[in-house]
């Protein structure tokens, strides 16, 4: 069908989509990023019946639904990889320029990771279980880029 | 009572390429829809007719808000019950088919598209699939995703930079048999291994192209069915999971999502032992390191055997992706209806030089999400 298809008097719109937006972030996520951004301190929230740390914090656990939102706890700011990769495209939703390190990372005290990135370490050097500790941004950020990067310890 | 069944009574491809910029995603359903009626003969009256049409379409990859308004003209779904699944492709054949099973219609016709190269970059469209505070702010995508899901399993399974330049070799030499699939050229593994690092440890090569394509398929009541074909596909076994929301919070290398929709579907088929049930597996592997990980979540493969299985030659064993699959080129949201598509065609003995021989129980897979976190499982039987 390519080869044959008529590509005469055919017109491309060349279109873009943007629009700028609000987003609440609700209560649990508004404490968690509020306190993130001005007083530089890692929350998570504890399910009472699980015993496990969630971090980014949620209202419910989904494990047993036991609404969790108001047990929180305060994470150490040091933790370790669980997981990482290189990221060596370049694109407009990316934070940091390419090539940069993209981790799992498990704060101490928490018993999810979650993903940042890791700067000042040769990817090559980089193992599961290395410890690495939060670099806050050093101007306010509304998002969890209010912990800029980790960094080994 | 009996139990009611739904037949796949004709299925149309799109041929997947990379960049249709010069077919509308309306045009392609259309002559999908008169392919299809050329092989089934249905009409839309009020009588007999189509009942339902469900479409398959994703609004940002359109570049429109509420993208079924735009095809559903040309799919004929005016003045009949019109849906739109903005999930992945074979979602939408389960939808129809429990549509069916409901009562509620006798034929459906399920129509997906999607053309990926109509935007700048299709991680900055998967970006947007995440939360704007904790994903997106964090530039979370499919691929570097995908790319910390696969690290973790290569190390659990096993599975080496060489055993994933085989996988996407096999899948080319298998796609050059597949007059749909985008990338039919044969690879050399070497080629694959000497492509460069996307995002570690996931190459170029191992990731699938951009491709842009449409899938139809006619759906009806086992009444009914053989008005349409002499052939009819049945649908036995079907299910879905959706695994934790924040990747942190899953077991990346575990399967759970997966082994859930595949433990759910065989029971409703009745299959016991799955990795004896099927001629043809149809896997969505978006990524070269998937097709291990999603055959052991099938139970094809024993747990953190991936490695090995690939060196014993297990996927062209097990009659997995005939088609090339999803690393030969698929839009993302209907590689998983293409993967139906093409286990009919098997089953209906169509499959041309890609045909396994005699083969009667078929399953398709898809996987969507970042790093698959929504599995969907679909058996097929002739
Ligand atoms: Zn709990």
């Amino acid at each position: 069908m390519d080869g044959g298809a008529d590509k005469e008097h055919c017109f491309v719109v060349e279109a873009r989509m943007a629009l700028p937006n609000e987003y609440f972030a609700g209560r649990t996520g508004s404490r968690f990023l509020t306190a993130l951004r001005d007083e530089k301190r890692i929350l998570g929230v504890r399910c009472p019946s699980c015993g496990m740390t969630f971090v980014p914090p949620r209202e419910y656990c989904e494990r047993c639904w036991s609404k969790i939102a108001e047990n929180w706890v305060e994470l150490e700011k040091e933790g370790e990889i669980v997981a990482h990769t290189v990221v060596r495209y370049e694109d407009r939703h990316l934070p940091k320029k390419p090539p940069y390190i993209l981790a799992l990372i498990q704060l101490k005290g928490a018993d999810t990771p979650f993903p940042h990135i890791v700067e000042g370490v040769d990817p090559a050097y980089v193992f599961p279980g290395m410890a690495v500790r939060a670099v806050f941004a050093k101007v306010p950020v509304n998002t969890l880029m209010g912990i800029d990067h980790f960094e080994p310890l | 009572m009996k139990k009611k069944r739904v037949a796949v009574c004709a299925v149309s491809q799109r041929r997947n390429e990379s960049d249709l910029w010069y077919e509308r995603f309306q045009g392609m359903l259309l002559d999908l829809l008169e392919d299809l009626r050329k092989q089934a003969g249905f009409h839309f009256e009020e009588e007999g007719g189509v009942d339902m049409v469900v479409s398959c379409s994703d609004d940002i990859f359109d570049a429109r808000t509420i993208s079924d308004g735009g095809v559903t003209d040309v799919l004929g779904a005016h003045f009949r019950a019109e849906e739109k699944i903005a999930q992945e492709g074979l979602n939408a054949v389960a939808y129809g088919a429990s549509v069916i099973l409901s009562g509620h219609a006798d034929l459906v016709l399920v129509m997906g598209h999607c053309k990926e190269s109509q935007g700048e970059s299709r991680n900055r469209i998967t970006n947007l699939g995440f939360d704007p505070f904790y994903g997106r702010a964090v530039g979370l995508d499919f691929t570097n995703t995908c790319a910390l899901q696969a690290r973790q399993y290569m190390t659990s399974s096993n599975v080496s930079d060489r055993d994933l330049a085989g996988v996407v070799a096999r899948a080319r030499r298998c796609g050059g048999n597949n007059p749909f699939a985008n990338a039919r050229q044969p690879v050399d593994p070497g080629k694959v291994m000497a492509s460069p690092m996307l995002c570690d440890p996931i190459r170029r090569l191992h990731a699938w192209p951009v491709s842009d394509g449409a899938v139809g398929m006619l759906l009806a009541s086992e009444e009914r069915a053989g008005e349409f074909t002499d052939k009819p596909v049945w649908i036995t076994g079907f299910s879905n999971c959706m695994d934790s929301y924040f990747l942190g919070d899953r077991n990346l290398v575990g399967n759970f999502a997966l082994r859930k929709a595949a433990g759910r579907a065989c029971a409703r088929a009745g299959i016991a032992n799955p990795a004896e049930a099927f001629d043809v597996v149809e896997l969505t592997d978006a990524f070269a390191y998937q097709q291990p990980l999603w055959l052991e979540g099938l139970g094809l493969c024993g747990e953190g055997r991936g490695g090995e299985f690939l060196r014993e030659g297990g996927p062209g064993k097990c009659g997995v992706n005939p088609s090339g699959g999803m690393l030969c080129g698929n839009p993302m949201m209907i590689a998983g209806l293409y993967r139906a598509a093409e286990s009919v065609l098997q089953l209906r003995g169509e499959a041309g030089k890609r045909q396994v021989k005699g083969a009667s129980c078929a399953l398709a897979h898809s996987s969507s999400g970042p790093a698959g976190q929504f599995q969907s499982v679909l058996i097929l039987e002739a």
